[in-house]
Parts: C-alpha cells; structure tokens; sequence
C-alpha cells in the first residue's frame, strides 16, 4: 500500500451538491481522487464490483432516492470485504438522535452540509486531513468517531 | 455478521505492540531465510544483498500485517517521529512532563525546526496536531477498557483537569468523552466492531 492519494467516493444526488463538493476538494492539501455515484443503488454496485479498486473514505448523503444512506450505511458494515472503508455521512440533519443513530450504525464521521463554499472547503480539509492521519498511522478505526 | 443467541464469553487481551511486531518481523525474515538484525523501533539491517524477488516477497509478506517497507528517506524520519511521539503519548505519566521540543531534537540529534518541517511536509499536520490526536486516541482506548475514570485519564495523560481533556476531547472528535463512550457501547450491543 503506497500512501501518495486518498481515494474517495461521494454518493449524492444533488447535481449542485456534488458540483461543490469537487470544487471544494481539489484545494485540499492532500491529494485526492474523487468518483462520484448518484444514488444508493449506484454506489452498491460501485462497491460490489471488483474490478473497481475501493475508496479510502465515502461521503454518503442519507436522502437518496432508490435506496437511502441509511440502507447502505448497514449494507456496508455487515459486509467484511469493506471494513476498512471508513464513511463520512453529509446530511442536512443536524438532530443529535440522527448523528448518533449513524454512529452506532457503524458511521466514522457526521458532516452536517454546509451552506456556504468556504465552510464546507475548511470541513473537507479537516476531514480528509484526520482521515489522512489514520490511514497513513494505523490508527483504530473502529474507534473512529468525528462530527463536525 | 452473525446474530445468534448463542452463549458467548468475552476475553480481554493486553498485548505489548512493540513486542507483537518484532516477532512478526522475525517470523517473517526467517521464512525467507534472510540474515537480519533488528536494530531499534522499525530497523532492521540484512546483512547481504537482497534480491529483488525477494525484496518482493518480504514486502508482500509484510503488508499482509499492515506492515509497510519504507525507502523515501523523508518518509522514513517521519516514522521514527511519530514512533517517538506514540511512544510519549504511551510512556508512564512521570515521563510525559518531558518538553516535546527538546526530547524530539535530542533522540533525533537535528534542530526541532528541520523535524518540524519535514514532519508538516509528509503528513500535511504538525507535531503538536499529531500529539493532540495521539492523546486523544490513548484517552479513547483508556475509557473503552473502562477501568479508570475520565479524571484518572487526564491525569494519565497530562492534562491539568479533567474539563481540560472533556474540551480537547471535543474538539477533536466533536464528541463528549460521555457521548463516545455511549456510542462504543451501544455499537457493541449492536453487533458492530465486536465481531469481525
């Protein structure tokens, strides 16, 4: 494992959402490849295909058509071969109960979306940044807990 | 992941991590029957010239562990840096009164601010960030086991007050050391991360 880029993967289905996102990721110190899915169907594929290599970081949004972030949320953590993947849950919600209903869920970290450019580039980078910190650290990622 | 009722016992291990990795390492060399001397923290010498096959077998070996070979020169003082500071952040509560700055430069023998430079270069943080996650991190692992109390931590720990580590605590992982420690249980009950 070489650690010279970060993989991350935004399933989102809001167009102007996803534009920021990778605008806002490209001035990010550490450098990144971004794929984008736009849905939850989408990215179970995405992740279940192996001919496509997996993402170091996801950024899920919870509402989404098809199948929501919730659904995938679980999918993902009761399937062994993605337990590295650490996810990034970006959501509208701010509610204390849905924050920590992901946390248990098996979520590493709760980024409530930001309504302004410069906020969510400064909360890109703390998240990539600390991310960065575990991936390239061995740090426990089962302890792996932040919300912005 | 299993749901079963299923009667279950719960062991708790301790393990010396240093002490863990060297015998890997040794397991390791010795099935490719290669002359070595560990020398310190993450050294090692081969006392002849390895072949490129297998230098590749070593390190595929080896990355099977999350062990990883590193040869950019930069990267490797890096390491040594964080060994440094992991084994700080580890070391017993009298010996973390030690100034970082002088402890660093003196281990190392270069000006702190050549360490620092090189260190914010490859991991895009600084020392001090890096030792405030470490920290918080050992503090994470302290309230899982469950054994001390939060003010026995900080004290552990180096922090003047228990309100001290509960605002550090928060503002690197935006949680309360109370609302971590619910979330870990409740994963727990969940299913999550206990068995993989």
């Amino acid at each position: 494992m070489k650690h010279d880029e970060l993989h991350i993967l935004l399933a989102d289905d809001d167009d102007d959402d996803r534009l920021f996102f990778k605008d806002a990721i490209e001035e990010v110190k550490v450098k990144t490849v971004v794929n984008l899915v736009n849905d939850g169907v989408e990215l179970m594929d995405y992740l279940n295909d192996p001919s496509n290599r997996l993402p170091n970081l996801l950024f899920l949004d919870l509402n989404m058509p098809r199948k929501g972030g919730m659904e995938c949320l679980v999918e993902i953590r009761s399937n062994n071969k993605l337990k590295d993947l650490s996810i990034a849950i970006y959501s509208t919600s701010a509610l204390e109960k849905d924050i920590e209903e992901t946390f248990v869920k098996g979520a590493n970290i709760y980024i409530k979306k930001p309504n302004d450019f410069e906020e969510l580039k400064s909360i890109l980078e703390k998240v990539i940044n600390i991310n960065w910190q575990y991936h390239t650290s061995g740090f426990n990622k089962e302890h792996f807990l932040l919300n912005l | 992941m299993r749901k079963t009722n299923l009667q279950r016992m719960k062991l708790h291990v301790k393990y010396d991590i240093h002490v863990s990795c060297k015998i890997i390492l040794q397991e390791q060399l010795d099935k490719l029957q290669l002359p070595y001397t560990i020398t310190g923290l993450g050294e090692i010498e081969i006392n002849e010239s390895i072949s490129p096959e297998k230098y590749k077998a070593l390190e595929a070996d080896l990355n099977k562990y999350a062990i990883e070979i590193i040869d950019d020169p930069k990267n490797v003082f890096t390491q040594k840096v964080k060994d440094l500071i992991i084994e700080m952040v580890y070391m017993e509560e009298a010996n973390m009164k030690l100034k970082t700055s002088v402890y660093l430069s003196k281990k190392l023998n270069k000006s702190y601010n050549y360490i620092a430079t090189v260190f914010s270069e490859v991991t895009f943080t600084s020392i001090q960030n890096y030792i405030n996650l470490q920290k918080i991190e050992r503090a994470k692992q302290e309230i899982i086991e469950g054994k001390d109390t939060l003010t026995e931590i900080a004290w552990k720990l180096n922090f003047s007050s228990v309100a001290y580590l509960s605002n550090e605590f928060k503002r690197i992982t935006g949680l309360t050391p109370t609302a971590f420690q619910r979330i870990i249980k409740m994963r727990k009950e969940n299913n999550f991360t206990s068995e993989q």
